[in-house]
């Protein structure tokens, strides 16, 4: 238990981390948002045996940590405890695909391999640019940022409401398991009866917390619309953010960067 | 059981969006419609609830794992499909963002794979029909089983479906699918198993509650119809628009075609440093043999090789060169990118 209780600490890291005050917290969220869905996009659209030409895409996470004063030991292990679907679905590309795809030296990679690191690489940027947005952007930032961008009003206002009762609610949930474990004496499991019961409470107590959410709201003029309250402004700034970094990734989607300096560097050699 | 986004291609992970997108503003409308304002902060504090309910685990019966509460079925039945379709997809987004489930432009299968089933098709479809008016405990139990382990079997292969069509993993469909819909035969029964535990009580406890979800404007085929004709329009307009994309890659047909010709003996001849360095110098001069595939960019010639290396397959002698150069290269990029970092980080604490 401890451990997902830590895993929900962490949420107040990333949102910690989001309420700093730099270059790349200050752009509007529109901008980062629209950035990180490009950079995906073209990231994923790589085909299936690309590696070489998806490491220049590092840039974007390595420089947007480094301005936006991120911890990257942090974000990297977070993008690692995120790996185990696509490494389990991965793996089996070396098994099914032994055909030999690239000769160094003696020792021959095959295709499966080279997929494999592929996928693994595409794993780590996509996530990492996900992390990032978080991390410089804040849940409220993002919910707003999506109702600008199109999104209708209760996706939006139902993530900010979601994110708000996040840290109520797993701390109750969290003083219930803690509470049931004291009193059974260490013993490890919970049978579905009582968990019905836990779960069961919580979910009442969840439903009258609604009750008195609601009843609040009305109190301060709530008609049925919830208006968020993050003011946005798309400046030239945000306009530069956003077009100087699509042009790059669209560079480097075109031009394979590393192959390049590595044949002339090779060639320098031989 | 949340794709990743280093497993789809932009077309399928473009059309789930598309998909998701429709599904997300006809339910935004579809609850506005039913101008109950008291379930805009339920469903926020419910969409809290499920992750909290994620920390308390139980025992499953005679093994030794625990399970816990997946979501999509108990919204449902509390919330009625539009509302708990809502909350379904902000709950997979603050998990694609926070805990790094998924990832973003998976969110659209996502939401589709564990949103769109257990709310518009196992709930109105079959849980709604075994438990109906008359509800009593029996009722609820095989109703939830029974919808929990279909919208689990029906999002499974969604999942599988996904990866087939992404084309970036290598598992044979058949393979894939036969251990997908096992594994989440049973998680199936498992969250079947919690939700049925969870639904009773609170229908012993506080049976009002639920009449509330089931109350509003039945669900019935003629207003799922809309759904699906504008899924399928979706579908079809987004597949039309980002099919270029698979085109620009024609890898999959050059690869098995490459593997076809089984070239494993070609790979002999040299071997050590002096040889690749050779190949290296040799490389260049092959390369505007692969001018010709895409004119666009006779310029930038050199990246040819990696792009496509499966082509080069039958000339080993360049295969080593552009790969040793490939390597390095990487690594020169990787170390710019660091010191770019690094420079920048301490810029950023100066200032």
């Amino acid at each position: 238990m401890p451990k997902i209780e830590s895993s929900f600490l962490d949420i107040s890291r990333l949102d910690a981390l989001a309420s700093q005050r730099t270059l790349i917290h200050g752009l509007d969220p529109r901008a980062k948002i629209v950035t990180t869905l490009i950079f995906i996009f073209i990231v994923v659209s790589f085909p299936k045996h690309e590696v070489t030409a998806l490491v220049p895409f590092t840039l974007y996470p390595v420089v947007l940590i480094a301005l936006a004063n991120l911890p990257p030991g942090y974000l990297f292990q977070k993008v690692l405890l995120a790996a185990p679907f696509a490494f389990f679905v991965g793996i089996f590309n070396p098994l099914l695909d032994s055909e030999v795809l690239i000769h160094l030296g003696p020792v021959g990679i095959s295709g499966g391999w080279v997929s494999f690191a592929s996928i693994m690489l595409r794993f780590g940027l996509t996530v990492g640019a996900a992390l990032v947005l978080v991390a410089t952007t804040g849940m409220n930032g993002i919910g707003a940022g999506l109702e600008k961008l199109g999104a209708p009003n209760s996706f939006a206002v139902q993530l900010t409401f979601l994110y708000r009762y996040l840290f109520v609610l797993t701390d109750e949930a969290a003083r219930m398991v803690r509470a049931r474990s004291l009193r059974s004496f260490g013993i490890k499991g919970t049978e579905v009866k009582v968990f019905g019961y836990m779960i069961g409470h919580l979910l009442l107590r969840t439903m009258d917390r609604a009750q008195r959410i609601h009843q609040a709201m009305l109190c301060r003029g709530f008609t049925g619309e919830l208006r968020l309250p993050v003011p946005l402004k798309f400046s030239w700034r945000d306009m530069g953010f956003l077009a100087g970094w699509s042009s790059l990734f669209i560079l480097m989607r075109l031009v394979n960067i590393p192959q390049w300096m590595g044949l002339l560097v090779t060639e320098v050699l031989g | 059981m949340h794709m990743a986004d280093a497993l789809i291609s932009p077309a399928v992970g473009g059309l789930m969006w598309a998909a998701t997108a429709g599904l997300t503003v006809y339910s935004a409308r579809k609850v506005k419609e039913e101008l109950d304002d008291r379930k805009v902060p339920l469903m926020g504090v419910l969409g809290a609830f499920i992750f909290a309910a994620q920390m308390i685990n139980f025992t499953i019966p005679a093994t030794g794992s625990s399970g816990h509460l997946g979501g999509g079925m108990i919204l449902a039945i509390l919330l009625g499909p539009y509302a708990a379709f809502l909350t379904m997809a902000s709950i997979l987004t603050v998990q694609a963002l926070f805990f790094a489930d998924g990832g973003l432009l998976a969110l659209g299968c996502n939401i589709f794979n564990l949103g769109f089933f257990p709310c518009f098709v196992a709930y109105p479809f079959i849980f709604r029909n075994i438990v109906g008016a008359g509800a009593n405990a029996r009722r609820i139990l095989t109703g939830s089983m029974i919808s929990a382990i279909l919208a689990l079997q029906m999002g499974a292969l969604g999942v599988v479906l996904e990866t087939f069509f992404s084309g970036i993993s290598e598992l044979p469909f058949s393979t894939f699918l036969l251990v997908m819909q096992p594994i989440h035969l049973a998680i199936g029964i498992v969250e079947g198993m919690a939700t049925a535990a969870v639904v009773t009580f609170v229908w012993k406890a506080r049976p009002e509650v639920m009449e509330l979800a089931a109350a509003p404007e039945p669900l019935t085929r003629v207003s799922l119809k809309p759904v699906l004709v504008g899924l399928l329009a979706v579908a079809f307009i987004t597949a039309g628009v980002l099919s270029w994309f698979a085109s620009a890659s024609p890898d999959g047909l050059e690869w098995s075609m490459a593997r076809t010709s089984g070239k494993e003996e070609l790979e002999a001849p040299e071997h050590g440093l002096h040889a690749l360095l050779a190949a290296a110098q040799k490389a260049t001069a092959f390369l505007p043999d692969y001018g010709f595939k895409e004119q666009e960019q006779d310029k930038v010639v050199p990246r040819e090789p990696a792009a496509k290396v499966q082509e080069v397959e039958s000339w080993p002698s360049v295969n080593g060169g552009t790969s040793v150069s490939g390597i390095v290269g990487a690594m020169l990029t990787l170390a710019m990118a660091g010191l770019i970092g690094f420079g920048l980080r301490r810029y950023q604490q100066r200032a």
